[in-house]
């Protein structure tokens, strides 16, 4: 009877001091809003460079020509690889999956009254194998074609699209520059990497094809090394290091004029900068949580001269210590939970929101819900409930003379 | 009532022995009350006269529980009350004392109603109860057709009036009054007056009042004088108003 009187009281006292409640409910909902908001934005950017890093495949490395580091020459300066450097790694370093040369470049596309501008990839089969992509329809290259460079071509999803929409690619013909492709296969979505970079709008065609008929040089401008998952990706590093040198006839006092990137070397770089970045706002948040606190807790401290007196006035009609306490109580986590409550659902709208406008993906996260309601439920409850403590610890006259 | 009427294995309602008051402490030490002797029966009117500061207020908060004594003691019903804990004083309060402040006290933007409806509350009393026992004290004191006005929207005498009826909601076995009419000119005096001359007599309520008006006093079967912390006189007489 007690606990149902106390949150009647409670209730009564909430819907009278609307105003009072309403700041104190906006208080909580900015905090805890505002933690989940940039916590969950933070952990989808963290998601979606993971996610782009995966894309690359693990165990990758990428050798091309020019120094790592700036301000020493530029790939301009350095010469390109050629196909023979890619085949002295594949036959002369163990332990590695494919080994493929490439080069890119872009070129406007055409199919039909379709056209579209992307980047053609020279390469090969050992390409697709290198980041673990297959074709879903069709299929990858043959030897002929590869030797030969026949004029065939698979397309990603975009690219399909873009020329084709409802109609079947497979056996098409798309027109890159002055020659007319076959499209042999389409590769399996991977759909939007982190910061909208589309992986799936790309043409990959023989290495020789490009060569020949797009760029007219033997140059390979990058050569894709994917290592064994049994061996070690860094002794494999090395070994090509070593072997890059000894072809290019490097001095042991020279520096080298070309570099070997590691995908996990990406990854980490990535990762620590997005970590930073969650890092970031997740203290801003926490200073809005903090300010959403003291808001908080000078709108219950304000009050507290008149509820003194509204305590002495229950004290002194014969209510008992813990039921004025207990009335308080219940206010106070009323308030908060509701507060908090409000705060979460503003905040899954506002990063789901977000996380579409940013193109990374939105996760839900519990532990942070749970934490920024918790947080803010505590700050409303501490500073709703021992000003309110000390005051029905007063004699009644003392709370009633409080001015 | 007579002292020969009464058994004598019955105490007086009321009993303060040697009470004395200080606030504050060392040079700041100022002596309220200095030794105050007093016994007040069941059913008795007493007005309690003297200059401002004298101690009145400071009297009728220890016997009205809700402040404490420095020193000597206070008996309600035989029970010393500065023996009792906080929550037995609060019950106390509660079950038998009704208080009228010289500031009336009525919690803000909360209607006469429900104002008076709460002691009720505290009580455990079911809703149905508590809203016709409420609407039946603020008809006694005649201000019924305002029971849903909140203190700002009612006049000095009817925020006293509606603080009266909060104090007689529970059938008090004792109603403490702290100059129930100070702020109210003579007509509307006289009306308050009559309504607790009315409790006093119908149903026997215990009555203590403050009050600086002569005319006022005459309602009361009994007149204290306070003067500087210390009853100066004490007499009984007829009521000189019905
Ligand atoms: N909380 C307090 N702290 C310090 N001094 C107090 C306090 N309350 C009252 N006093 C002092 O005690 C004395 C008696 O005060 P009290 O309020 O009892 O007077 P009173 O007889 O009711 O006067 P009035 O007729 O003006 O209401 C006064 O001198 C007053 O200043
Ligand atoms: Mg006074």
């Amino acid at each position: 009877m007690m606990g149902w009187n106390a949150l009647m009281l409670s209730l009564k006292e909430i819907r009278r001091n609307l105003l009072r409640s309403f700041l104190t409910v906006l208080g909580i909902v900015i905090g805890v809003g505002a933690v989940v908001t940039m916590v969950t934005l933070g952990n989808g950017a963290t998601q979606a460079v993971s996610d782009q890093i995966a894309s690359l495949g693990s165990n990758m490395l990428i050798v091309r020509p020019g120094q790592r580091l700036m301000g020493g020459r530029d790939a301009a300066g350095s010469p390109s690889f050629r196909v023979a450097d890619a085949e002295a790694i594949r036959e002369q370093i163990g332990g590695l999956e494919a080994v493929a040369p490439s080069v890119s470049t872009n070129v406007t596309i055409v199919h039909l009254s379709n056209n579209w501008s992307t980047v053609v990839t020279g390469s090969g089969n050992a390409y697709l194998a290198a980041r673990s992509w297959q074709p879903i329809s069709g299929r990858s290259f043959s030897e002929t074609e590869e030797r030969s460079g026949s004029a065939v071509c698979v397309i990603g999803e975009t690219v399909r699209r873009e020329l084709f929409g409802s109609e079947n690619p497979i056996g098409g013909s798309i027109r890159v520059k002055q020659f007319a492709c076959e499209v042999i296969g389409l590769l399996a979505a991977k759909g939007q990497a982190a910061m909208g970079m589309d992986q799936d709008d790309l043409v990959v065609m023989p290495l020789r094809t490009v060569q020949r008929r797009l760029i007219g040089s033997q140059d390979v401008a990058a050569i894709f090394v994917s290592v064994a998952a049994s061996s070690s990706v860094e002794r494999a590093k090395m070994q090509i290091e070593e072997l890059m040198r000894e072809r290019r006839h490097i001095a042991a006092n020279e520096n080298d004029d070309f570099n070997v990137l590691d995908t996990r070397q990406i990854a980490e770089t990535l990762s620590s900068t997005t970590r930073v970045m969650t890092y970031l706002l997740g203290a801003v948040a926490a200073v809005s949580l903090l300010v959403g606190g003291i808001g908080i807790m000078n709108i219950m401290l304000v009050s507290v001269t008149e509820r003194t007196r509204e305590i002495g006035i229950r004290l002194a009609i014969g209510a008992l210590e813990r039921e004025v306490l207990a009335q308080f109580l219940i206010e106070a986590v009323v308030l908060s939970s509701l507060g908090g409550l409000i705060g979460i659902a503003l905040a899954a709208v506002g990063a789901a929101a977000g996380a579409h406008a940013m193109q990374v993906p939105f996760l839900f996260n519990p532990p942070i819900n749970v934490l920024a309601f918790a947080f803010s439920a505590a700050i409303g409850v501490i500073f709703g409930y021992f000003p309110a403590r000390r005051a029905a610890r007063l004699d009644p006259i003392e709370a009633l003379r409080h001015e | 009532m007579n002292d020969a009427a009464r058994p004598a294995s019955t105490p007086p309602l009321i009993r303060l022995v040697g009470v004395t008051k200080t606030y504050g402490t060392g040079d700041a030490a100022l002596q309220a009350l200095r030794g105050i002797d007093l016994a007040v029966e069941s059913g008795e009117f007493v007005a309690i006269m003297g200059p401002s500061g004298s101690g009145k207020s400071t009297a009728m908060n220890i016997i009205g529980c809700l402040d404490v004594a420095s020193g000597g003691s206070y008996l309600f019903r035989g029970v010393a009350v500065e023996r009792l804990s906080r929550n037995q004083r609060a019950l106390l309060r509660r079950n038998y004392l009704g208080f009228v402040f010289q500031g009336y006290n009525l919690l803000a933007r909360t209607s006469a109603l429900e104002n008076v409806e709460l002691p009720l509350l505290y009580r455990g009393e079911p809703a149905s109860a508590r809203r016709t026992a409420a609407l039946a004290a603020l008809d006694a004191v005649g201000i019924a057709d305002r029971a849903s006005h909140t203190p700002s929207q009612l006049s000095g005498g009817q925020q006293q009036r509606a603080a009266i009826a909060r104090a007689i909601v529970t059938h008090p076995a004792m109603l403490l009054a702290d100059e129930p009419t100070g702020n109210l000119d003579t007509q509307r005096s006289r009306e308050i007056m009559d309504v607790i001359a009315a409790l006093n007599r119908d149903r026997g309520i215990t009555v203590l009042m403050v009050t600086h008006e002569p005319d006022m006093a005459a309602y009361a079967d009994r007149v204290i004088r306070f003067v500087d912390g210390r009853i100066e006189s004490d007499t009984r007489r007829e009521r000189t108003v019905p």
